[in-house]
Parts: structure tokens; sequence; C-alpha cells
């Protein structure tokens, strides 16, 4: 248990969340106003957990009998998850009523999965691992399927649940041959042993395993079927979530456990595995997202891609790598929910207006829409000086410094290929004229989130060197 | 060493303009004119205090402005410039202005817009040219791209969409393999500058130690993203398209400066940090620039739009600025700064010219057109100084430059032969021939489509925009040293970080004839 205050301070923003869910509960079953409150407690837990974190960066401990890392790259994680997540419930206020159905599950259910993420990130153990992917897995099953009358959310629901729970088969029978052959889920007992370890097939299999069932969930061909599906089935603001906090979450998982590699210097023995499903991820997800008419399937498939960049920071297996994911993961996460916000804040009512055609003359029915729309993508496409091109360069220097200079390659040419389908947005929304008539519905509260999101990449892409910074100092 | 914000503030000027037109109402159309044009026009003055504070004498770096930007990665806002790249700003300070005041009545929708990206387009083109860091540099050669796609796909021709997107995949293509080549030779710096680095004049003394092979691979990352930009044929294909489609203003620009960036990255990068694969590579390119100087020639023969002429006949006179490069003597290389220039003048008088009769008749098709002699004096004068000082007549700045670059490769140690000489030469003939072709179908002649009769002459706007571009012209045709003096040091060492085994005189007798004995 807790050894002195000290440690339930480092703790503290589970503890936050915890208690903001126990409280979010309460005001659902109790008051009568719920959909009102809801978003703002959901938000200000959000929030004052994500910064306590922040401010708390520094105190790095371990807690809960070696269970439980804080501090550190721990919190950094931490951060972009909650405060994913609070854009997510900015964005939720209007979109809910024009999605056209509101549970007071759909905060709850954010927060849980919130709490899940952070379980995952901050992990010494494989048993916590496997809980909070868990938690934030279940949360997001019924998340997807939130609106229960609707056909494509129920679609999504299942498939979710059916391909998810078959990927945390995979991690399960990974963790079990990891554990019969360390006779430990210790993360510190494996890094330990891990240079006998490695020449024990079981063991390698395990974790082989172990990262395929994370392949599924950070979205990487050739585990990435059902992503299309769950987040054009799902609120867009749910997609939103899955494809930025979920994926960061699986990431932060991957990272502890190939953490364990950084220790030796014999190299990353799961390259060859992590470099194959890069390379497939990156060039899979930008060739079949330039054949897509759906933006929200458009951007599914960019995640796929985006996650085989992120991949490139595995493979090289160097602190550059990681430090590069996490920076990448932070910059995606506002990228992203940009993206998200904005299709959410077009979306019509009874998912009106999601295909790209709606999108033709943006610029001059709403040009600050179509500024920051543009801005996002030229941002999703790597282009300077927006923060998606800064994620990009971490990468590849990772990746050249591991010696990997074809995959930095193969990274920039994929690059080339999604700047395809991110400017056809741009030439849509900029140099065509309208084609259908859509109705906008005014949302001050998405606008914000949107916007919070927008200058968070602008200015990550000016000055990025505060977040490395953050992040690399602990690597030291 | 003491910092000079000097630099800095060149960047900022147009930057500050382009955030503050933001903030202004949209509907105050002239307002918004003016307003762009004033800053474009500080920026020229910055650029002038640039110039008088640039002691030429010297030669190298100078005015830099340094400061830590991402310290984790040894990554420095390093700007400054040197006779090369004082030039090349001058250029882009002179014609921004310039163009704005050329699209004063073409561009009559979305005003605000446009000039904001005019200002945004002026800030990353500077940047390109004072950037000391890599990745500065890169930063600021692909934000360019996005000011100019909208330029070019919000304003231009019916085949915007085309012609933009073409221009921004092609140009991305080339310089994320470049980007790559940047990274990898900040990782290989790491060892013997003892950090990753991507400073180019720390890059300058590692480029050189790098084994041949690898270099020969660095050498045409780098090179194949400039060759893009510049273009050298075969990839410049995108070139017709987004010059056709640019407005006025675009089509200005991109001849004017955006080419010059390719170029202007040869021979800051390309040569100075891989000199042993650029002397290898330096005979197949410039083999390449006289198919381009030829090829461009014979195509711009039988266009029928005047635009496309124009454009190839900017394949054809960057092929003998690539040829200068590569030809790796004083002479050559000098030549190959000022033909910049040059081209940037002479090119962007041209564009203007036709920009000028497209905002009267709206049509760019040389069969329209003949016989306007009568109707448009003024006019036809202005495209007659034009035209000949694109074809290189003595006296006007285009054969300074041309001589300058053919006078050099034919004695150049690394091409060595008569042959690209005797290449080039016929393609300064051929240009003769397809731009007199097209004075005399526009000019004389009967006039054939009776719309013609009414056209207006040129209004006192144009005339100011392309008499200052004259002024230049015929300046530097009469008296290039004062340019040329500028660039002499800064060309000289980079002759000297290629081929440090030669001893780099300048005391030619050409030269004498070409410019009398004045201090070089």
């Amino acid at each position: 248990m807790l050894n002195n205050i000290q440690e339930f301070y480092n703790i503290l923003p589970l503890v936050i969340l915890g208690a903001g869910i126990l409280v979010s509960l309460l005001i659902e079953m109790y008051f009568n106003k719920s959909e009102a409150v809801l978003p703002w407690v959901s938000i200000i837990v959000f929030l004052a957990s994500g910064f306590y974190a922040l401010a708390t960066v520094n105190s790095i401990s371990v807690v809960f009998q070696n269970m439980l890392a804080t501090g550190g790259n721990v919190n950094v994680f931490y951060f972009i998850f909650t405060f994913g997540a609070a854009i997510v419930s900015l964005l939720s206020i209007d979109y809910l009523k024009k999605y056209g159905t509101y549970y007071g599950e759909y905060y709850l259910l954010i927060q849980c999965s919130v709490l899940g993420m952070m379980l995952m990130a901050g992990a010494k153990d494989l048993f916590v691992i496997f809980l909070g992917l868990e938690v934030m897995s279940v949360s997001f099953y019924a998340l997807a399927g939130i609106n229960r009358k609707r056909l494509n959310a129920n679609e999504a629901s299942l498939k979710y649940f059916l391909l998810g729970a078959f990927a945390t088969g995979f991690i399960v029978y990974g963790i079990a041959l990891i554990y019969g052959t360390a006779q430990s889920t210790s993360i510190d007992v494996i890094t330990s042993k891990f240079t006998q370890l490695q020449h024990n097939l079981l063991f390698d299999a395990g974790v082989l395993l172990f990262l395929i069932g994370f392949s599924f969930k950070i979205a990487a061909f050739p585990f990435h079927m059902w992503v299309p599906d769950v987040y054009h089935g799902s609120a867009s603001t749910i997609g939103g979530l899955f494809s930025t906090g979920g994926k960061a979450a699986a990431f932060s998982a991957i990272i502890v456990m190939i953490g364990i590699l950084l220790h030796n210097t014999i190299g990353n023995i799961f390259e060859p595995y992590l470099a194959v499903i890069a390379v497939l991820s990156m060039f899979f997800g930008s060739i079949v997202a330039i054949s897509q008419t759906n933006i929200k399937r458009m951007l599914a498939y960019s995640s796929i891609s985006h996650a085989g960049y992120m991949i490139i920071g595995l493979a090289a297996g160097n602190y550059d790598g990681i430090a590069g994911i996490i920076f990448y993961l932070a910059v995606y996460t506002f990228m992203n929910l940009g993206a998200f916000g904005i299709v959410a804040l077009i979306e019509g009512r009874e998912e009106a207006n999601l295909e790209l055609k709606s999108y033709s003359g943006l610029a001059s029915r709403s040009p600050m829409l179509a500024a920051l729309l543009a801005i996002v993508m030229f941002s999703l496409a790597g282009i300077p000086p927006f923060a998606g091109f800064f994620g990009k360069y971490y990468i590849f220097i990772a990746a050249i410094k591991a010696h990997l200079t074809w995959l930095a390659i193969a990274g920039v040419l994929s690059s080339v290929i999604s700047v395809y389908f991110y400017i056809r947005v741009v030439v849509l929304m900029y140099f065509r004229e309208t084609e259908t008539e859509l109705t906008l519905e005014r949302s001050n509260t998405g606008l914000l989130a949107v916007i919070i999101s927008v200058l968070l990449v602008i200015v990550i892409g000016i000055a990025p060197g505060s977040l490395i910074g953050l992040i690399t100092s602990f690597f030291r | 060493m003491e910092n000079n914000h000097l630099v800095s503030y060149l960047l900022l000027a147009p930057l500050a303009g382009g955030i503050l037109l933001l903030f202004i109402n949209k509907s105050k159309e002239n307002f918004i004119k003016y307003f762009g044009f004033a800053f474009s026009v500080i920026t020229f003055i910055i650029s002038l205090f640039l110039y008088a504070g640039y002691d030429t004498n010297k030669g190298g770096f100078q005015l830099m402005d340094k400061f830590n930007w991402i310290a984790n990665l040894h990554i420095s806002y390093h700007v400054g410039v040197d006779g090369i790249s004082l030039l090349l700003v001058l250029l882009t300070t002179f014609l921004t202005p310039l163009t704005l005041l050329s699209s004063w009545k073409a561009i009559t929708s979305k005003v605000k817009e446009f000039t904001f990206f005019m200002l945004m387009l002026e800030v990353g083109m500077l940047g390109v040219f004072v950037s000391l860091d890599l990745f500065l540099f890169y930063i600021f050669w692909e934000a360019m791209l996005i000011p100019m796609y909208f330029i070019i796909g919000i304003w231009g021709g019916d085949q915007r969409v085309y012609a933009t997107v073409k221009f921004f995949l092609y140009t991305m293509f080339g310089s994320l393999l470049m980007l790559v080549a940047i990274i990898w030779l900040a990782v290989y710096a790491s060892a013997p500058l003892g950090h990753f680095s991507t400073d180019l004049i720390e890059l300058y003394s590692v480029g050189p130690t790098i084994q041949k092979n690898i270099q020969e691979w660095m050498f045409l990352a780098f090179a194949f993203s400039f060759a893009i930009k510049v273009p050298i044929f075969p990839l410049h294909t995108w070139l017709p398209d987004a010059h056709v489609q640019a407005p006025t203003a675009g089509s200005v620009i991109l001849a004017g400066v955006l080419l010059k960036m390719g170029t202007y990255g040869l021979l800051r990068f390309c040569l100075p940090l891989f000199p042993q694969a650029a002397i290898t590579f330096a005979p197949y390119i410039s083999v390449l620039a006289i198919i381009g100087i030829i090829y461009g020639a014979l195509v711009a023969m039988v266009q029928k739009d005047m635009k496309k002429l124009v454009a190839y006949s900017s394949v054809a006179h960057l092929g003998f600025v690539v040829l200068g490069i590569f030809a790796l003597t004083q002479e050559s290389i000098q030549g190959a700064v000022i033909q910049m220039i040059n081209h940037g003048l002479s090119t962007g008088a041209l564009f203007l010219m036709v920009g000028v009769i497209y905002e009267r008749t709206h049509t760019r098709e040389l069969s329209e057109y003949g016989g306007i002699a009568k109707i448009v004096p003024i006019y036809s004068t202005f495209l007659m100084i034009a035209t000949l000082s694109s074809v290189g007549l003595p006296g006007l700045n285009g054969f300074v430059g041309e001589f300058l670059i053919l006078l050099g490769s034919f004695k150049s140690p690394v091409l060595n032969s008569w042959g690209y000489t005797i290449f080039a030469t016929s393609g300064v003939i051929f240009a003769a021939v397809y731009l007199l072709w097209w004075y005399q179908k526009i000019i004389f002649g009967e006039v054939k489509n009776p719309k013609m009769n009414n056209l207006t002459d040129m209004n006192k706007r144009e005339m100011f925009i392309l008499a200052s571009i004259f002024v230049f012209v015929i300046w530097i045709g009469v008296y290039p040293s004062t340019f040329l003096n500028v660039s002499a040091k800064s060309t000289q060492n980079v002759i000297q970080q290629v081929l440090p085994e030669k001893t780099v005189g300048f005391n030619n007798n050409y030269h004498k004839a070409l410019i009398g004995d004045k201090a070089w």
C-alpha cells in the first residue's frame, strides 16, 4: 500500500479522476438536469487531473508495491489523455443534441476510459496494463454504441467488441507466456532478466503476441479492419477519442513493454516485425484513404497511416524513438481532435454532411471553420510550420540514428501519398463551389474546443522545444 | 559574435503585416491593398539597410542572428546573408511590392486573403534565402508551398486545381527526400561535432569529410529536390501548368523568385556540403542543363499561349544558371548569380506585360494578337525592352549573365570540354528566334482581331511597375559591377569549398574587356 503521504500526492491524478467518476455517477442518479452539469463536471475533473499531473511531473516514484509508476513521461501521458478527453467533452455538449441522443453514461464512460488509459500508461506490471486495457476497452465498446437506436452505431460497437476481445486474447496469451518464462509479471523483473530471456523462444513469442494484441489497439495494418467501421459508425466526438486517447494509451502500454529493450545493448530484436507493420500501415493507410468519400472513413485510414509513423519510433527502439512517439502522440491528439471536432461541427442531424463533397465551397460559407480545417489538414500531412511536421521529423531522426534510413525513406514516400488526400479536402473547401446546401448549427463550445486544438497545433509547431524538453528530460 | 537583428526584422516585417491584416475587415479592400503594399515596401527598405550593412570586401556570412530554438536537438534560429543571398533577398523584396501593385485591378475577389498569402509567401521566400540552419531552411522551403498553393488555386485560371495540386505534390516529393538527407547529415555530424547539428556553418566542415559514395547519395537527395524547383529537364513538367494557371502576380513570383530557390539551393547546399559528389555529377547535370536550354527553347518556339512560351523560356534560362553553377569557375558562378537576378527581372517583366494585356483582352492566344504597335505604342515599346532583355541583347542585363556563364564553362576545369559551351551557345540563338517571333506575332503585322482596335494603352501604375524593373535591366546591362561586386567574395568562397586545391584568381582579360578595370 501507500507508504507515505507523498505517494498519495503522486497518484492524485488517478484519484481525482476516480472521485470524479463517483461524483458524476451521483449527479446522474439524483440530478434531473444532469445533461447541463455533467459535461462541465467532466471537463473540470479532466483539467484538474491533467494539470495536476503536469505540475507534479518531476515527482518520479513507484507506488503500490511496484505496480504503478508516477511522474516523468507517465504524467505527460496523463496530461495528453485528460486534456484530449476534456476537449472531447467540450465538443460533445452541443454535438449530442444534434446526434439525437443523450445518456448520462456518455460522460461517465469517457471518464472511465480515461482512467483505464492512465492505468496503462503508469503500469509497472503486466496485470496493471491488462486491467487498464480492459477498463478502457469495455468503456469504448459501450461508447461506440452509445446511440443504441442507430444501426451503424450498433454495428460499430459489436465489431469493436468482437475484434477487441480477440486482440485481448492475444495479449493475455502473451502475458501468460511471459509470466511462464520470467516467473514474474513485474516489468522491472522482466527487464533485469531480459538478457537471458531473450534467447528463450517462448518469451519472445510472448512479447510478440503482446505486441500483436496492441497492434490491434493502435490500428496498425494488418490488424486495422475494425477502424474505418468503428470511426464511421460511432459519434464523431467518440471517433476523436478512439483515435487519440485510445491510440495514445495503447502506445503507452507498448512503450512500457518496449522499455525493457532500452536498457540492453543488444539491440531491438522485434525490429523486423515492427518495421514491417510500420511500412505496411503507412502505405496501406495513405493509399486507401485516397479512395474514401466519407471524411470519417478518410480520417480512419489516415489514423492507420499515422500509427505506422509512430511504429517507426518503436522499431528504432532508442530513446529518441520513444520520445518521438510521445511527442507525436501529443501532437496527433490535438490535430485529430481538431479534425474530428470540425467534422462534428459540420455534421448535421441524422448523419448528414459526412461526405467529402459536403465540404466543397466551405471557405465561402464558413471561412473560420475552413481555415481551421485547412491548418489541421496541412499539419496532418506533415507540412511545416505546423506541429505534425515536427512529429514526423523527430521520428525520422530516431529511425536514422538507429540505422533505419530505409524506414525514414519509406515514411517520406508515404507522406507524399498522404499529402494528396489531405490537400484534397483543402481543394474542396477553397477551390470548389458549394454542391450541397448545408445549414450549420452554431456551437460556441464546440468551436472553442477546435480553436484550442488548432492553436496548440500552431504553437507546438513553432516552438516544439518546451514539449521535447519535457519529454526528453526523463530519459537522462 | 554580436547578434544583428536586421535580418530578423526583414522576416518579421511581412509576417507582422500578414498577421495584422487578419484583423482588418475584409470589406475595406482599398485599405487592405495599401496596407499590404506598405508592408512590402517597408520590407524592401529594410533590405536596403541590409545591403548598406553588408561589407562586400569582407565577403562571407554577415549580419548573423542566432539563438537556440529547440535546444534538445541543437536546432537554432540562425539567419544571415552572404553576397549571393543578399542579391536574391533584394530581388525578392523588390519584386513583391511590384507584384502587389500589378494585381491592384486584376485581383477583385478575396483581396484580403490574396494580400495575406502574398505577404506570407514573401516571408517564406526570404526565410529560404537567409536561413543558415538546415532545419530552419527546410521549414521555410516547405511552408512557402502553402501560400503559393492557395494563390494558384484560388485566383488561377480554369485548370488551376490540377496545376496547383501538381505543383504541390511535385515539390513535396522532392523536398521530403531532402529532409531524410538533412537528418542523415545531422546524425552523421554528431560524431565529429559531438552533438546532433543542423547548423549550416558547422556542417560545412563536416560535409566534405563524408565518404564519397555516401556523399553521392546525399548530393542526389538534395539535388533532386532543387532540380524539381529549378526545374532541370526532365523534372520541369509542373512548371508550364503552374505558370499558365497562376494569376499574374503568382507567375511573376514563381518565375522571379521561386525558381531561384532551386538554383540557390544547389549553390548554397549541394556544392559546398558534398564537394566530391558535386564534381562527379557536374558533367551529367550540365548535360541535363544543356538539354534544358535547347529543349526549352525549341518548345517555346511552338507555343500558342503567351504564358506557356515564357514558362518554357524559363526552363531554357534556368538551364544557363545550372550550367554556370556546375562549370565551377568564378566567372560562371558569378554569371549564374547575376543570371538568377536577370531572369527574375526580365521574366518577371514579361509575365507582367502578359498580365497587362490579358487584363484588357482576356486572351493569351498568340494568334489573337498582331498589329497592335499602332494601337498601343507605349505597350509595344515596353514589351520590346522586356523581350530584348530576355534575349540577352548586349547593353541589357541578360547579356552579362549569359556571357559570363558561357565564358566560364568554356574554361571549366570540371567539365573540361568545349562541347558544353558550343551547345549552350546555340540556346542563345534559339532564344533570339522564339522571343523575336513572339514579339513580331504580338506587335507587328495586320490587326487580325477587330477587338484589338479598342485596346487602351498602359496606365501610369503599369508604367511605373515596368519602368522600375527596366532601371535595373539597364543598370545591370551597362554597369554590372555594382551587383557582381556584392557576390564576388561569396562565389569565390563556394569555389574554394568545392575545389580547395585550385587557386582562385580573377584577373581574366575577357572580364576586363567586359566590365572594365573596376574592382571585383
